[in-house]
């Protein structure tokens, strides 16, 4: 029954890919089509009240400083609104300002569409703070990186100067995207039983006579837009673990393929910009690929158990159980862990940290790679940026001039790309480092061994990644965690973005090389291979080092 | 997208401008307008479930949520997962024990001998592991249906209630996967409880 639980959900994948994608295309293709006479009032309505009045192309610098502009603004009035927010309304909880360092880290966090928490929803935030500074951010940094990966693959796909008009692809992002799924998908929670109010926490007397205080709020529309845009900070501190956030199996399934759904479907997106479908499914093939191999890993490794519990003699069919609750059990744990950390949401519906190291190995090395899927779009710009590789790898093995697309890569093209892959590694190895030798950083480690290492070098994979979730036994609320982490959070979401944006205009303006006998192919099985070697070989280079002395190290102990 | 950008109204200054007046536009939209749209929709076709599935009694006072786990201290009463915040539903938490970390083996250990020390007549290999670790939120409100089973020996013994009856009590407050896959089974331990209250107050 796990298997086929698990089964159903990827079908569900495979089937919605091609719709999906034709319909996200469209929306970014700018050519009149149906959906314009849905949407198009409230668009114009939109662009009179910003004052955008033409919406001519960007250049990719341009675009770049849009986008960051754009970022800016949100960053500096969502930090003004947590630091006041005790004075703020919607506040029936009384929740007081948030600490300087801790605002620094949260509204950088949910800029960055990363959403590491180092505050606790129930008693850090107020309902306005939840509301225009959290679920705000959740739709605007969602549609930022959305509109950076489509601007990346014009300019792979088009010939000319620009890159399309960020303006118009963040606003269309919200209008055709964003908006309509989220509203559909938080009344859908709502019937399947998490809450959305505005009434104070709630205080009841227990069937033994004791006072329970029960946190509640808007949360479903908060659930909706964390999937939809993955963004993965949740309303309350245990994320989608917690009963009102994820309260059965269908919720779980409806927030996996809320989270899943559209990152798969941006291959099939580039497919489509590209006038060559293959391309895509070359693209798709290869992540699914890693996927599902990093899938099985968890699924077996959680099924398995923990040899040191399984040894005391008790009834350990389930599976591991610790940190995982009993509606979800280990098939749909270990599925939206594996989807979690694929698509960058870094939602959890169970402890990461009490995962069996294997198993928690899965959401660590997908996360080092960020490939699988990806986020908002991250994922398919770092996969092309895998495949240029590839492609430039190839040509010096064979001593041509590599072509992608039917665009010559040249030097100039290739620093860009090698800075941008550096930049992962170097932003997660070096403050992990730096971690281990100050006392800041280790006074924060709490399970002791090998999975200290694990603790601390997830916090920053998962700030580099952009993705959010966390080995949460980490007391990671000092000084010393939010400006770090925050800074990590910051370069691994603009330093590759900006670079990309380069490399995307400077192909954008070259010359078209026509396709020969000689042109090597990026839309065969050849290539397929190719790809999924090329992040293999750069991530164990990369990263093996620590895997071993973290989660391997913790493996071998246990067995 | 060929059209170069050198329109009025394009350079760099009035970017800033667009900027300033999107940020603030998208907040309301995003940060107030969505989400008040939501809470009214949700507050007017399903209020039963927008505000929390709260559960009452049999006179009417409201004991809890369906959703959220509450500690039984009495031996009579089915014993729901082990929480670390002891069900505390204003700040949802665990220990985050790593598999190796020697804390968990211990509390395992102990929790072992505190369940062989109430239920003499089940064998520990029949101990279901959900029953003895802390779940994810700290508030899990279910057990498996073999959490449940086992409890009943003790339960019958402590309150004269015949299994039978006990294990009828359990299969009706058992839930099956959702649309008959997804999730595992699972028992409502505060409803059962409830209905198991009304038969000791007869």
């Amino acid at each position: 029954m796990g298997v086929l639980q698990i089964v159903i959900v990827l079908a569900v994948v495979f089937l919605l890919v091609k719709p999906l994608g034709t319909y996200v295309y469209h929306v970014y293709s700018n050519e009149p089509n149906r959906t314009d006479r849905i949407f198009g009032w409230l668009e114009r309505f939109i662009y009179a009240l910003i004052g955008l009045k033409e919406r001519a192309g960007m250049t990719w610098k341009k675009y770049v400083l849009s986008f960051l502009l754009t970022n800016i603004v949100f960053v500096g009035l969502g930090y003004l609104l947590l630091r006041i927010q005790s004075v703020l309304p919607l506040n029936p909880n009384g929740i007081g300002n948030m600490e300087q360092t801790l605002s620094f880290n949260t509204i950088i966090s949910f800029m960055t569409n990363t959403n590491l928490q180092h505050y606790s929803g129930e008693s850090g935030l107020s309902y306005f703070s939840q509301m225009i500074v959290i679920m705000m951010m959740m739709f605007t940094s969602a549609a930022t990186g959305f509109s950076v990966a489509i601007a990346f693959v014009r300019g792979l796909t088009s010939k000319g100067k620009t890159l399309g008009n960020f303006f118009e692809d963040f606003v269309k992002s919200h209008t055709r995207i964003f908006f309509p799924a989220a509203i559909g998908v938080t009344l859908i929670l709502v019937a399947l039983q998490v809450p959305q109010t505005f009434d104070p926490t709630l205080t009841v007397t227990t069937l033994e006579g004791a006072t329970q205080h029960i946190a509640i709020g808007p949360v479903a529309s908060l659930e909706s837009i964390k999937h939809l845009g993955t963004n993965g900070g949740g309303f309350f501190g245990v994320n989608s673990a917690h009963p009102f956030e994820n309260p059965n199996g269908l919720t779980n399934v409806i927030e996996i393929l809320s989270m899943w759904l559209l990152p798969a479907s941006l291959p099939y997106v580039y497919g489509r910009f590209a006038k060559n479908r293959k391309q895509g499914w070359v693209v798709f093939s290869a992540m699914m690929t890693l996927f599902i191999a990093f899938l099985v890993v968890a699924y077996a490794s959680e099924m398995h158990g923990n040899p040191a519990i399984n040894a005391l003699g008790i009834d350990h069919s389930e599976g591991s159980m610790e940190g995982k609750e009993v509606r979800l059990g280990v098939a749909q744990s270990a599925l939206f862990t594996t989807v979690t950390t694929a698509a960058t949401t870094g939602s959890v519906d169970n402890m990461h940290d009490t995962l069996t190291p294997l198993g928690g190995m899965v959401p660590l090395a997908e996360m080092m790679l960020n490939v699988v899927f990806g986020g908002k779009g991250v994922g398919l710009v770092n996969m092309l940026m895998y495949a240029i590789l590839g492609v430039f790898l190839c040509g010096l093995m064979v001593g041509r001039t590599p072509e992608f697309l039917g665009r010559k890569i040249e030097p100039k093209e290739m620093k860009l790309i090698a800075v941008a892959i550096l930049m992962h590694p170097l932003i997660i190895l070096a403050p992990t480092a730096i971690a281990f030798v100050t006392d800041l950083g280790k006074g924060a480690i709490t399970n002791p061994g090998f999975h200290g290492i694990s603790q601390v070098l997830y916090e920053y994979t998962s700030s580099a990644a952009n993705n959010g979730s966390g080995f949460e036994g980490l007391a990671d609320n000092t000084s010393f965690w939010n400006i770090t982490t925050g800074l990590v959070m910051l370069l691994g979401r603009y330093i590759s973005m900006i670079a990309m944006m380069a490399v995307a205009g400077s192909l954008v303006r070259k010359q078209w090389v026509p396709e020969t006998i000689g042109t090597f192919r990026t839309d065969n099985k050849l290539f397929y291979g190719i790809l999924i070697g090329t992040v293999l070989i750069i991530g164990a280079l990369t990263f093996l080092p620590t895997v071993v002395l973290g989660p391997i190290a913790e493996f071998l102990t246990l067995r | 997208m060929d059209q170069t950008n050198k329109l009025p109204g394009t350079s760099s200054g009035s970017y800033v401008w667009i900027a300033i007046r999107g940020g603030i536009l998208f907040m309301i939209l995003c940060g107030i307008v969505y989400p008040l749209l939501c809470t009214g929709l949700a507050q007017l076709l399903m209020p039963g479930h927008a505000n929390g599935s709260l559960i009452k009694d049999a006179s009417g006072q409201v004991v809890g949520s369906e959703l959220i786990g509450q500690t039984f201290a009495d031996p009579k009463y089915f014993q729901g997962r082990v929480s670390s915040i002891d069900n505390a539903a204003d700040g949802s938490g665990s220990n985050n024990y790593a598999p190796s970390n020697p804390d968990l083996l211990k509390r395992t250990q102990d929790s072992i001998a505190a369940w062989q020390q109430a239920n003499p007549d089940v064998p520990i290999s029949k101990l279901p592991i959900d029953l003895i670790t802390n779940s994810g939120s700290g508030l899990d409100p279910h057990i498996s249906p073999k959490s449940a089973a086992v409890q009943i020996p003790r339960i019958s013994k402590l309150t004269g209630i015949a299994p039978d009856t006990l294990q009828q009590l359990v299969d009706k407050h058992t839930g099956g996967r959702d649309l008959g896959v997804f999730g595992e089974p699972r028992v409502n331990v505060l409803e059962l409880n409830l209905e198991l209250k009304t038969m000791l107050n007869k």
